[in-house]
């Protein structure tokens, strides 16, 4: 599916809003402009539906080109290389003070925990809130969507410690140059960055047959230490390449592929150590030699000759356009966009648009946006607490210049940024958040907004600047009713129509 | 010694008379104290049963674990004594105490029926009761709920949202404590209007207002209360939670049916010994159900808790002083109601012969007979209900005998 044939069906989108006859509405541009804006985008801003109704789709293609700046939030946020080089340098000198205290009595060592919540945090706060800034502002929503998605695709959580300064970074530096690129670069960038490595435990996975394995495993084994505990493999970013990243969990891989996969990215690491080992700058990704164990290895029935790096990148590079990778992204993306059980022929269109062009991303993109199913103007989709409070704050036009006001939705719904805790990344679908506990959240919630904003903003005017036609007259005639403009709002960000898209 | 396989079973087809399963579908006009309640704890990520739960009479056991095994009872951080084989994490003393008092029931080397690695997967064969992953939209243990002749309270998920295991056409509610002031029931009335047209809005929020009312009558819904909980850290919030949830549960009109779930067991590495990263969150695992025995008081002489997980961990450590995914892990039963002071367990030894290919503990309980003999024993799910909560698993007889009869 090339990006022309999906322009070629513009308009498609305004016959199956009629034959829907779903909503009692003419299907304009109007709704095409809402559903564009609400359902791809983040949710409209005042003004912003009447430019896009010019051309909807044109307005979404338009977001998808390759290269693009990044965002002007970002500038002065620190490299994750670098926070996690200094994390690392304040663990070693805590553990090197800890083994003086023991020796002469010394001081005590202050705790881990202290850098962590003095050094990383306030990384992460301004990470957390430059995210959310951007999505509060940009006029590229679909694309800002989408880096959210990958973000959540590969996700790194910071309720791993050594995260929580470096899980934006991976956003930022490996997700954001690739979003609307090759998918197999966007692998690579996210399985070499030093957030990935270190959540998924590989710096320390070592070949047993490597120089530093066998080595250890000698001195072990002569000592007649300890027995078990052998220096040796942790399986953990294999599998979930394979599992999460790539070609999913029915994929057609088995444990001897994680297995072996595993032994195949031994020393993809991090920079520092001391001594012999001593390599690159502290916290950089690094291919430590020493710790790659030697040989070729069959993956997927594949044999991949002993490469050192290269075998690792062989391997990642045969993955990204695996037929198995195609279908797995196709019914992420079709499920994320359109429904919580994605219709066939829409997965079918996505993986071939993904098989066909070796995994360009703007071309997958374009055949989503370019499926007439996709413009239904019944919402099919319930909003995760991310979605729901980005539209409610553009809905008003509100940017708290607090951080702690910025992120206090996130927090109070159950969906901080970056912290999904697990290698799955957030669930996405409606069972996963529609909760009664859940609905009260949200509903406590719009009320502080609603109350915040106060009168300033008319529930109704905001209604027809952001969802416009695709709000019914239920809705509409509840907010009238109201009690006050603020109680109008807070109706309004929990109408059935708000809460999905 | 190798290999035990002589532990303790339970005989399978003797317990149908047992307990209150006589008069299944019985409707009983009990004072709330009388009902049994059922909480089902699910630990996600794996958690390391032979860290847990160690196997220290297992000759194999020392060896297999290095670094990461438990020292003998007895020995400095030595496991805390369960019946001479097995014996309990030391960060597991409030357990320990549910042990002597016959209130523990462990069953060792169980598994689901899924036999893969992933999470994930294996969440959700826990969950949905299958024998497969999504093999079922709904979980086990609404169908449960919805296999009772006189419909009990609504099952109640601790957290925001509910959990699969739980999901399905019976009626649920979810509560979690939170940072902001209630809303006014004027709200509460137009948003009820404006579901009107929409079912499942108006299903939650109805649930959500009968879970408030039931939090308020009891004091979690205390808004200040709410706000220290919801802020306090993991373990302070776990504990919380879990006094708050056995509290609903004790209360009259409060669910006989509770869902919690806890994170952070998925030590691939630095997972520690008697000390380190798995021992502090089985402290934690430790406290918060002391905490739910507080909350239920009186009622935890009815009650049975099941703590699971969707699968186990690598017999030997891996290079990086952690576990990998496995097989066969511990599920712990307890609770007033629980016929425990028992270890159940086929035991298959640790011994690379006697593992799941190769590599893990090999399951020789499955759980949904647990599970199964826990529905119809202290649910008293009819027993012809069973085969429809647990589809596909006619081969898999209840376990007799957990609940006291």
């Amino acid at each position: 599916m090339t990006r022309r044939a999906a322009l070629s069906t513009r308009g498609a989108g305004r016959r199956s809003a009629s034959e829907e006859g779903a909503q009692p509405m003419i299907a304009s541009n109007d709704s095409l402009a809402a559903i564009a804006t609400s359902r791809f985008g983040l949710g409209a801003r005042p003004g912003e539906l009447g430019p896009v109704a010019a051309d909807p789709r044109g307005w979404l293609l338009a977001q998808l080109g390759r290269r693009e700046p990044a965002p002007g939030e970002l500038a002065g946020l620190a490299a994750g290389a670098t926070i996690l080089g200094e994390f690392l340098a304040a663990r070693d000198e805590r553990r090197e003070a800890r083994r003086e205290a023991a020796r002469d009595g010394g001081a005590a060592v202050q705790p881990l925990a202290n850098h962590v919540r003095e050094v990383l945090l306030p990384h992460y706060l301004a990470q957390a809130a430059a995210r959310t800034r951007i999505a509060l502002t940009t006029a590229a929503p679909l694309r800002e969507r989408l880096v959210q998605f990958w973000t959540n695709h590969f996700a790194v959580s910071i309720d791993k410690p050594i995260c929580l300064g470096t899980a934006g970074t991976l956003e930022n530096e490996a997700i954001r140059p690739h979003v609307c690129g090759r998918f197999a670069d966007l692998l690579r960038a996210v399985e070499t960055h030093p957030a990935m490595v270190t959540y998924l435990d590989n710096p320390q996975s070592v070949g047993p047959n490597s120089e530093l394995g066998a080595r250890a495993n000698r001195r072990r084994a002569f000592a007649a230490a300890a027995p078990g505990g052998r220096t040796g493999l942790n399986e953990n970013l294999a599998r979930e390449i394979l599992e999460l990243h790539t070609l999913g969990v029915d994929g057609g891989y088995t444990q001897a592929d994680v297995t072996s996969f595993a032994a195949v990215l031994t020393g993809w690491s991090i920079g520092g150590g001391k001594g012999r080992y001593a390599q690159g700058a502290p916290g950089t990704f690094q291919f430590r030699a020493a710790l790659h164990e030697p040989g070729a290895r069959t993956v997927l029935g594949r044999r991949y000759a002993e490469a050192g790096f290269a075998q690792g990148t062989a391997v990642l590079g045969d993955l990204a356009v695996h037929p198995s990778t195609a279908r797995h992204v196709a019914v992420k993306l079709a499920r994320h966009f359109v429904a919580d059980e994605p219709p066939p022929a829409l997965v079918e269109r996505l993986a071939h648009a993904f098989g066909a062009s070796d995994g360009d991303l703007a071309a997958v993109y374009a055949a989503l946006v370019g499926w007439d199913g996709a413009w239904a103007p019944a919402p099919q989709k319930f909003k995760t607490p991310a979605e729901f409070v980005y539209s409610a704050l553009r809905a008003v036009a509100a940017l708290p210049k607090e951080p702690k006001a910025l992120l206090a939705g996130f927090e109070v719904l159950g969906q901080r940024h970056y912290s999904p805790g697990s290698p799955a990344g957030w669930p996405d679908r409606a069972q996963d958040w529609d909760g009664a506990d859940a609905l009260m959240k949200r509903i406590e919630w719009s009320v502080a907004l609603a109350d915040r904003v106060g009168e300033s903003h008319s529930a109704l005017a905001t209604l027809e600047a952001t969802l416009g036609p695709l709000a019914g007259e239920h809705t509409r005639s509840a907010l009238s009713r109201a009690a006050s403009g603020s109680q109008a709002l807070a109706l309004y960000f929990m109408s059935p129509e708000f809460q999905r898209r | 010694m190798t290999s035990r396989r002589d532990f303790l079973r339970i005989g399978l087809g003797c317990g149908a008379a047992l307990g209150a399963g006589a008069l299944p579908g019985v409707s009983f006009a009990a004072p709330a104290g009388g009902e049994p309640r059922l909480v089902v704890v699910i630990l996600r990520g794996a958690l390391d049963g032979l860290s847990a739960v160690p196997p220290y009479g297992d000759g194999d056991y020392a060896a297999a674990r290095g670094p990461l095994a438990i020292a003998r009872p007895g020995a400095a951080h030595g496991a805390l004594d369960l019946d001479g084989f097995f014996g309990l994490h030391p960060a597991l003393p409030g357990l320990h105490e549910r042990w002597r008092a016959r209130e523990l029931l462990v069953v060792h080397a169980a598994a689901s029926p899924y036999r893969e690695r992933s999470h994930f997967d294996g969440q959700n064969v826990l969950e949905n009761g299958g024998d497969r992953p999504s093999g079922a939209a709904s979980g086990w243990l609404n169908r449960a709920l919805g296999a009772l002749p006189p419909p009990p309270a609504p099952g109640l998920a601790l957290g925001q949202n509910v959990p699969l295991i739980l999901r399905g056409p019976a009626p649920v509610g979810s509560w979690a404590p939170s940072l902001l002031p209630e809303v006014e029931p004027d709200l509460v009335a137009r948003l009820r209007d404006l579901y009107s047209n929409d079912t499942t809005l108006a299903a939650r929020l109805d649930e959500a207002a009968r879970i408030g009312a039931l939090a308020d009558a009891d004091g979690a819904g205390d808004p200040a209360a709410q706000r220290q909980m919801a802020r306090a850290g993991n373990g302070a919030r776990l504990r919380a939670i879990a006094e708050a949830a056995g509290r609903m549960l004790a209360a009259a009109a409060g669910p006989r049916v509770a869902v919690m779930d806890a994170g952070g067991w998925d030590t691939h590495a630095g997972e520690g010994g008697a000390d380190g990263q798995l021992a502090g969150r089985l402290r934690m695992l430790d406290e918060a159900l002391s905490a739910l025995r507080a909350g239920l008081a009186d009622a935890w002489a009815q009650s049975a808790v099941l703590v699971c997980t969707e699968f186990g961990r690598t017999v030997e450590a891996n290079g990086t002083r952690g576990t990998d995914h496995g097989t066969g892990a511990a599920a712990l039963l307890l609770g007033g109601a629980v016929a425990g002071g028992r270890v159940l367990a086929d035991w298959p030894g640790l011994a690379p012969r006697h593992r799941h290919e190769g590599r893990d503990l090999r399951p020789t309980t499955d759980l949904r007979a647990v599970a199964k003999g826990l529905l119809a024993e202290q649910l008293r799910v009819p027993t012809r209900a069973l085969g429809a909560v647990f589809p596909d698993s006619d081969r898999v007889q209840p376990l007799a005998g957990l609940v006291r009869g």
